[in-house]
């Protein structure tokens, strides 16, 4: 996937096992992950010839705000029910909690 | 008619006794008992509620729930004939009991998928640091700390959360999180999450699940305590509730405070211990509901 990410153009599986240039990775183990990864939607791809052009379906970013968005439950439903260490609050009640910061550090 | 009418009264002692206890002080006193307690209020009200409207309905059969029914699926005919209300009540109960089947099933189902979906995309994107082995890392300005459950639950933090807390306060965090790996608190929270689902509008759903996921943070914060400064612990909690990195949606807000404080204040000054009796006595309240609601489907009184 960084790969693919790096490159921004749509790559063929063997252009990806080309550039994994620290493992020596049999061209099927690159094709297998690949296709696994599509199948998942973590990737399009697009015919070109006879070699199928891949590329991620979404920026890393857009992913990374995903992960956010649900570790910190703001996705509306509780989908994934993860077990979160606590949530940020706003307004009067973040100060409510700073002044209890500032007390419990002073002591 | 007396197992239809007992169950009955059983389905509604457990409706307003959630009801009381969403506002029960005692609890951040024993969080496990708490929770036990829960399970066992929302077990038996499941199988009384529809447990009651099925007695009433195999009635004509003149034997216990279970019996009754099984005689109806083998197409017997029951000894008495039936009538529109019998009939009636029949069809409410089953479609009832299928409903709740079916959507407890369907919620969990999806619940497993989105894990699995955020698990695979953890596993391409976060990364691991060699401050904080076996922690996955996510490459995020804003705090966030939590679990993904699974087989093999993943403890994963935020840089954001990592520039946040000091080394004592991130080792407190960690020791919470691996408190719930370890007492896979998420298998308590999964039927609570699907309830809550499946009943979108209750607002007692609501609130018990709320207070059975406070709960399991603060069993979660009794663990960490052994292993870390509870100060540390509080601190961090705090740390965290001011940070708001992450825009605040609408609604929900309050809560979220109260529950920092309200642990805050127990890892701070602990109240002492519940007393034995009180214990004993709630432990022998969830043994009788989880029994006697599945021994009435059995038996007819």
């Amino acid at each position: 996937m960084d790969i693919l990410w790096a490159e921004n153009t749509p790559l063929t599986a063997r252009e990806v096992g080309k550039l994994i240039a620290d493992r020596d990775l049999a061209p099927t183990t690159v094709m297998t992950v690949l296709d696994r990864l599509t199948r998942k939607g973590f990737l399009q791809r697009t015919r070109d010839g006879r070699a199928w052009r891949y590329e991620p379906a979404e920026s890393r970013d857009a992913y990374i705000a995903e992960l956010m968005l649900e570790a910190l439950d703001l996705t509306g439903d509780r989908s994934a029910a993860l077990t979160r260490f606590a949530q940020a609050v706003s307004g009067r009640e973040a100060e409510i909690l700073r002044r209890a910061l500032t007390e419990l550090e002073e002591e | 008619m007396i197992t239809a009418a007992v169950l009955a009264a059983l389905a509604t002692a457990c409706a307003v006794g959630s009801w009381r206890f969403t506002t029960a002080r005692w609890t951040s006193r024993a969080p496990r008992l708490a929770i036990i307690l829960w399970q066992s209020l929302g077990v038996s009200w499941g199988l009384a509620t529809t447990g009651a409207m099925l007695a009433y309905a195999v009635q004509p059969y003149g034997t216990g729930v279970l019996h009754g029914l099984i005689a109806f699926a083998g197409g017997e005919a029951p000894a008495q004939a039936w009538d529109p209300l019998h009939v009636l009540a029949l069809i409410t109960g089953l479609t009832a009991l299928a409903v709740l089947i079916a959507v407890l099933l369907t919620a969990g189902v999806q619940t497993l998928r989105a894990r699995r979906r955020h698990r695979m995309l953890l596993r391409i994107i976060a990364h691991d640091d060699p401050g904080v082995p076996g922690v996955r890392v996510l490459a995020h300005p804003g705090a966030a700390a939590y679990c993904v459950p699974g087989l093999r639950s993943q403890v994963v933090v935020s840089e954001g959360a990592l520039k946040l807390l000091s080394e004592d306060e991130l080792k407190a965090v960690l020791a919470h999180e691996a408190a719930h790996v370890r007492e896979r608190h998420d298998l308590v929270l999964l039927p609570f999450a699907a309830l809550r689902r499946a009943l979108p509008w209750s607002k007692v759903v609501a609130d018990a699940q709320a207070q059975v996921e406070l709960l399991i943070e603060m069993a979660a914060d009794d663990r960490a305590r052994r292993y870390c400064s509870p100060r540390r612990l509080a601190t961090a909690l705090l740390r965290f509730g001011t940070a708001g990195a992450m825009p605040t949606p609408h609604g929900t807000l309050g809560v979220h405070a109260q529950h920092v404080m309200a642990r805050v204040e127990r890892l701070v000054q602990p109240l002492p211990e519940l007393a034995a009796s009180t214990r004993y006595g709630f432990i022998a309240l969830s043994m009788t509901l989880v029994t006697a609601t599945p021994f009435l489907w059995i038996i007819q009184l």
